[in-house]
C-alpha cells in the first residue's frame, strides 16, 4: 500500500506566552514543528504500511527550512520525503495551496491513499486536504477517527459527525483526513535520525511539478488578506475567595446570565 | 516579491518581528528585514507597523465581469430529517447580506424526504429554496455533496455562498470551492458587505491569536463557512412566502462510489458539546476520574453539557469526545465554567470566544484568571457541591417564587 501524507510545518504554540502587561502573544523565538494534526496521519501511514507493507511518503509545501519536518517524518519511519519549494508559491491561499500539492502527487506517481491532518494549527482551515482531493479526482473521508479494514481495492473509516460517527467504505485511491483519535504518534528513534540525516529529499519547484504558474502564489489565490489585526483580548476581573457569601453572590451571578435561556427552555 | 521595507521609515522597534507568524523579519544593524524564503505574504507586519514602515502591493490584476451573480446562498444543513440549527443563523445573516446587496435570499436543501423543511427555511427569510429531495443524497458523501452543489452553483451563479462550519460543511464545502475554483474562507465570526461590495469575510487566525478579514475580489461566487452560535438567529415570521424550486442536477454529478455503512449516534455525556450554551470543563486539577461526577452534577444543575482539558482525557478519565482546545472541539457557548483548569494556551484557543467565563481554581495565579469575567479561589471540592445547590435552589425558586421563601 504506497501512503502519500501532507503535512506542514507550523509555529509550536506550546512556546507562544501571553504577556501579562498587554495581554498580548510573546512570539519571539518560537519553534516550528510538525502540525500536531499531521503527526497522527504519520503514525496512521506507518502504520498501515506495517500491516498492509508498501511505502509512506511524506509530503510538504514550504521554505527551504520545512526539511526539518520531513527529516522528522523520516526519523519516525517514513520511508520518503519530498519538498515542494519555491518563491512562486509564496502568498498562496488553500485552493493555490492544494493545486500545488496535487501538482506534487501527480508528479510523484502512482499512490493508493493519501492522509492528512484535520487541519493545521496556525490556519485552522481544514481545506487543503478536501482541496487536493478534488483536484485528483478522489473521493474522501474527512475527521476520521478510525481505520476499520483495509481490502485490496478499498477502506471502511469511521468518521466523526456532530452527534457520533459513521461507518463509510470507499474505494481506493482515497483521501483521509485523521483526528487525533486514530493513533498515537511514535517518538522518532535514534537510527531513524541517523537515517533522516543521510537521506536525499528531493526538492522540486513549481516547473519541476509542472505547474501552470498563474494558478499559484497570490495570482492564483481568489481570496486575499485585507486586513490583520489583533483582537480585543478579554479582561478578567479580580477572582474572590471562595467563602460560602462569595459562593452564593456567584451563583446569583450566573443566575442573572442564564435567566433568559433558562426561561426559553 | 509584493513585500518590502522602507528603509528611511524603519525605526527597527521591531514590533512587526514580534507579529511574524513564521518569523520571517530579523534586525539587521538596526532595521527590519524579511527572509524571503520564508515569508508567505501575509501582510500580518504590515498593519502592525506604526510608521508605515512596510510597503505591500498586490499585484495588479484586470477584474472581470461578475455582474452575471446574483443572490445570496445559504447551505441549508439537515439531519435524519431535521434541520440543524447553523441553517436559522445563517438565514439570519444571509437576509442581512442579501438586503445590503439588494438581491435575493436562497436557502439550498439536499436529503432524501426532506420537501417538508422548505416551508421552515421560507419562515425564517428564505425568498428561494433551491430543493434536492432525492435518495442519493439520503447519506452525507463528500463527494456527491460536493458536485451537487457545484452543478447547481455552476448553473444559477450565485454571488455568495454560506454553510455551517459543522464537520458536514467544513468537509464538502471546500471540495465545491476547488471545483469552482474560487475563494473560500473558513469558520467565520463575522462578515460584512465591504464600501466595493465585496462580502468581508472575518476569521481568527493562527490559534485565534489574530483576526483577519479576507475577500474574493475577482472570483464570484464568494463562499464562507461560519462559525455556529456565533451569528443570531433569523427567526420565524408566518405568512412569509417563498419559492420552491426543484432543481435538477447532472446524473453524473451524483454518481459517487463512497457508502455510508451505518451511522452510529453517541449516548452519554460529551453529547453536542459544540451545540451547548453552557459547558462545565474539568482539567488535572480533579485528581481522578470519579471527580467526573462534580462537574457533571454542576452541569446538570446549570443545564449544560461537560467538557475536558486534553490532560484529563490523556490520563483516561473522560472520552476524546468531550475534549475542547487545540487537538479538540472549538466551543463558543454562553457560560463557560473551567474547573481545575489552569489556563494553558492549548485549551483556551478552544473555548476563548465563550460569552462568559467562570474559573475555579485553588492557585489565585493561575493564568485561567486573567480571562475570567468570574472567578472562585479555594478547593474545588469543597466549592462544586455548594455552588451546584446554590444554583438548584436558585433555579428551583425561579420557576416558582413561593418556595424561595421556604428554603
Amino acid at each position: 500500500m504506497d501512503i502519500i501524507v501532507c503535512i506542514k510545518q507550523v509555529p509550536d504554540t506550546t512556546d507562544v506566552k501571553i504577556n501579562p502587561q498587554t495581554n498580548t502573544l510573546v512570539r519571539d523565538g518560537v519553534r516550528s514543528i510538525i502540525n500536531p494534526f499531521d503527526l497522527y496521519a504519520i503514525e496512521e501511514g506507518l502504520r498501515l504500511r506495517e500491516a498492509h507493507g508498501g511505502r509512506v511518503t511524506v509530503l510538504t509545501m514550504g521554505p527551504p527550512q520545512a526539511r526539518v519536518a520531513l527529516e522528522e517524518a523520516i526519523a519516525m519511519g517514513a520511508d520518503d520525503a519530498v519538498l515542494i519549494s519555491d518563491r512562486a508559491f509564496a502568498g498562496s491561499d488553500t485552493l493555490a495551496t492544494s493545486y500545488a500539492l496535487a501538482r506534487a502527487i501527480i508528479h510523484h506517481g502512482a499512490f493508493d491513499l493519501i492522509l492528512t491532518g484535520k487541519q493545521a494549527s496556525d490556519g485552522d482551515t481544514a481545506q487543503v486536504g478536501p482541496g487536493i482531493a478534488v483536484h485528483l479526482l478522489l473521493p474522501q473521508a474527512a475527521f476520521v477517527r478510525r481505520v476499520q479494514e483495509v481490502g485490496p481495492r478499498h477502506v471502511v473509516v469511521e468518521r466523526m459527525t456532530e452527534c457520533g460517527h459513521d461507518i463509510v467504505r470507499l474505494p481506493l485511491p482515497c483521501l483521509l483526513s485523521v483526528v487525533k483519535e486514530i493513533s498515537t504518534p511514535r517518538y522518532t528513534s535514534f537510527m531513524g535520525k541517523v537515517r533522516a540525516k543521510r537521506s536525499n529529499i528531493p526538492v522540486w519547484s513549481a516547473v519541476d511539478i509542472g505547474c501552470d504558474l498563474q494558478r499559484l502564489g497570490l495570482e492564483g489565490s481568489p481570496t486575499w488578506v485585507d486586513r490583520i489585526f489583533t483582537p480585543p483580548m478579554r479582561q478578567g476581573s479580580e477572582p474572590l475567595v471562595a467563602t460560602e457569601a462569595n459562593i452564593a453572590h456567584i451563583a446569583q451571578s450566573l443566575q442573572q446570565e442564564l435567566k433568559e435561556l433558562w426561561a426559553s427552555k | 516579491m509584493g513585500i518590502e521595507i522602507i528603509k528611511a521609515k524603519c525605526t527597527g522597534c521591531g514590533l512587526c518581528l514580534n507579529e511574524c507568524p513564521v518569523e520571517a523579519i530579523r534586525l539587521v544593524e538596526g532595521c527590519a528585514a524579511i527572509d524571503e524564503d520564508v515569508c508567505t505574504l501575509c501582510t500580518a507586519c504590515v498593519s502592525v507597523c506604526p510608521y508605515h514602515a512596510i510597503r505591500f502591493e498586490m499585484p495588479h490584476m484586470e477584474t472581470p465581469d461578475l455582474s452575471a451573480y446574483q443572490g445570496v446562498w445559504v447551505f441549508a444543513e439537515q439531519c435524519r430529517g431535521s434541520l440543524h440549527r447553523v441553517s436559522f443563523e445563517l438565514l439570519g445573516e444571509g437576509r442581512k447580506l442579501a438586503d445590503a446587496r439588494d438581491t435575493f435570499l436562497a436557502a439550498v436543501l439536499f436529503g432524501d424526504g426532506v420537501t417538508s423543511l422548505a416551508d421552515e427555511l421560507i419562515a425564517r427569510g428564505a425568498d428561494r429554496v433551491y430543493l434536492l429531495d432525492d435518495p442519493k443524497v439520503a447519506d452525507f458523501r463528500d463527494d456527491l455533496y460536493g458536485t451537487a452543489l457545484a452543478a447547481l452553483a455552476a448553473q444559477q451563479k450565485p454571488e455568495i455562498i454560506l454553510a455551517g462550519a459543522t464537520p458536514v460543511g467544513r468537509a464538502f464545502i471546500p471540495r465545491v470551492a476547488a471545483e469552482l475554483r474560487t475563494g473560500l474562507t473558513a469558520d467565520c465570526t463575522e462578515l460584512h458587505i465591504d464600501a466595493a461590495g465585496h462580502l468581508a469575510q472575518t476569521r481568527p487566525a493562527f490559534g485565534g491569536n489574530i483576526m483577519a478579514t479576507i475577500v474574493t475580489r475577482r472570483h464570484r461566487p464568494q463562499m464562507a463557512t461560519v462559525r455556529y452560535k456565533v451569528m443570531r438567529e433569523a427567526e420565524a415570521q408566518a405568512g412569509r412566502s417563498g419559492e420552491v424550486i426543484a432543481v435538477s442536477v447532472p446524473e453524473r454529478s451524483l454518481v459517487s462510489r463512497v457508502k455510508v455503512v451505518e451511522s452510529i449516534v453517541r449516548e452519554g455525556i460529551g453529547v453536542n458539546l459544540v451545540d451547548a450554551d453552557i459547558i462545565v470543563s474539568g482539567g488535572g486539577g480533579l485528581g481522578n476520574p470519579e471527580n467526573f461526577a462534580l462537574i457533571q452534577d454542576l452541569a446538570d444543575a446549570l443545564g449544560g453539557a461537560v467538557g475536558a482539558t486534553r490532560s484529563a482525557v490523556d490520563k483516561g478519565w473522560i472520552d476524546y469526545a468531550n475534549q475542547i482546545g487545540q487537538t479538540g472541539k472549538t466551543v463558543c457557548p454562553k457560560l463557560y465554567v473551567a474547573v481545575g483548569i489552569s489556563g494553558a494556551i492549548q485549551h483556551i484557543v478552544g473555548m476563548k470566544t465563550s460569552e462568559k467565563l467562570l474559573a475555579i481554581n485553588r492557585d489565585p495565579h493561575a493564568p485561567i484568571f486573567r480571562l475570567a469575567d468570574y472567578g472562585l479561589v479555594g478547593d474545588l471540592f469543597d466549592i462544586l457541591p455548594k455552588l451546584t445547590a446554590d444554583i438548584r435552589r436558585l433555579r428551583a425558586a425561579g420557576r416558582n417564587p413561593a418556595e424561595a421563601f421556604t428554603s
